[in-house]
């Protein structure tokens, strides 16, 4: 729910996901090689900072650790970029072990555009803003960097077990 | 996309009701007393918290529809199955006390220093709430920005703001679509916006508005797609999406 512009209809033959670091693709998927990776149906709880909560939403998704496997990187922080320019930070450790992935089913369909898709981040265990929409790959960082909703006075880690919605929660 | 400077901790503070006034026989704007209120910009929203005899509380986000330097103002449509709304538009009187925390939001915002810029404004029912606090600002400023607004609610006595938004400044533009009702010889638009009522009423796309769409989460899918086939850079528009519950 949380979108700041229009939903991005990128054609999917023009779609790619990549792992970038300061500033080049260390890795990039086009959309037949990203949805040809072993995939998990994963069921979550999800948490939005608007206070609504939905129980055992159901995904096809790419583990972030597949991803990751195929690149070797000392980062510990995570930009996860977008089409429309959003932006989210997440720690990298919040990322792996199982915990995120690249959604693009919802529900046993194809993610529809206005709910994220063709892809988006999911990161359950944190507020729903961090399972960014439209999304487009992750840069790696050595050290935090706020995204689009942190740097407007949203909390910078979102937290839902402790409501860290805004800044200093 | 410049972010605004990071601020401290959001704490809740206690408003003072002083006045309200009905709008439509569902909507309420509520006048609040906050000492100590940091100031806002126009097109941000705060959170609200009532909470109950038996210590249950509720929080909910409402746009603020004073402009900055007034006094803050919020206008609050019932939902009927609402856990704020009803106590807010139904109970709430004058004097009375809830707890408040903001101003929330950085980017639906509009500063006011941008004169070579017309504003696009579209708004879905009670999606004109930070309009109100967009035009305000731009009539305290003496701003002649040029601005349209393009308002869609379900009937004539739906419309909130009426006697403001008929009266609205030089510079300002202001048209109404009834969705649902129309009253016995309106000339006026009628249906929801559509790409056609928008290539007819928006500023045209080589002017490089700045355009800000309000409303329930399909209107503002509508809108904005609407407009990125009318032209507008995506950039350029700027959305608030309302909604409760509902499908990631």
């Amino acid at each position: 729910m949380l979108s700041a512009g229009p939903t991005p209809h990128t054609p999917l033959q023009e779609w790619t996901f990549s792992i970038r670091q300061a500033g080049s693709d260390r890795k990039s998927w086009t959309w037949p090689e990203l949805t040809a990776l072993p995939a998990e149906d994963v069921t979550a709880d999800i948490h939005c900072v608007t206070r609504w909560s939905k129980l055992d939403t159901r995904w096809r998704a790419v583990s972030i650790d597949t991803l990751l496997a195929q690149v070797d990187t000392e980062a510990r922080f995570v930009l996860a970029f977008c089409d429309g320019g959003y932006t989210t930070n997440v720690p990298l450790a919040d990322l792996t072990a199982g915990r995120a992935w690249v959604a693009y089913e919802y529900d046993g369909r194809p993610l529809a555009p206005e709910h994220g898709g063709p892809a988006r981040l999911l990161v359950p265990h944190l507020y729903f803003w961090k399972s960014a929409k439209w999304v487009r790959g992750l840069e790696l960082l050595a050290a935090d960097q706020p995204g689009f909703w942190e740097r407007y006075g949203y909390h910078n880690y979102g937290d839902p077990w402790r409501e860290q919605r805004y800044a200093g929660d | 996309m410049a972010g605004t400077a990071v601020r401290g901790r959001l704490t809740w503070q206690v408003a003072t009701v002083d006045a309200v006034c009905d709008e439509t026989p569902s909507v309420r704007t509520i006048v609040l007393s906050v000492p100590g209120w940091a100031g806002h910009a126009a097109g941000q929203h705060l959170d609200v918290q009532v909470t109950a005899e038996d210590g249950y509380s509720a929080q909910r986000s409402y746009s603020i529809a004073s402009a900055p330097g007034e006094p803050l103002t919020i206008t609050v449509e019932r939902l009927e199955d609402g856990e704020v709304s009803p106590y807010l538009t139904d109970e709430l009187r004058a004097r009375d006390e809830i707890e408040i925390r903001g101003p929330i939001g950085g980017y639906f915002v509009w500063a006011g220093d941008d004169a070579a810029t017309p504003l696009l404004l579209v708004a879905g029912g009670s999606g004109v709430v930070p309009f109100r606090s967009i035009l305000r600002h731009r009539h305290n400023l003496g701003s002649k920005v040029p601005i349209r607004v393009l308002y869609s609610a379900r009937s004539l006595p739906d419309v909130i703001y009426r006697a403001e938004l008929d009266h609205a400044d030089e510079g300002v533009t202001v048209t109404y679509t009834l969705t649902r009702q129309q009253p016995p010889g309106w000339t006026g638009h009628a249906g929801r916006v559509d790409r056609h009522l928008l290539a007819e009423v928006a500023w045209p796309a080589d002017t490089d508005p700045l355009t800000f769409v309000c409303g329930p989460t399909p209107f503002v899918e509508a809108v904005a797609s609407s407009l990125v086939d009318l032209g507008y850079p995506g950039g350029r528009i700027r959305t608030e999406r309302y909604g409760g519950t509902e499908e990631p």
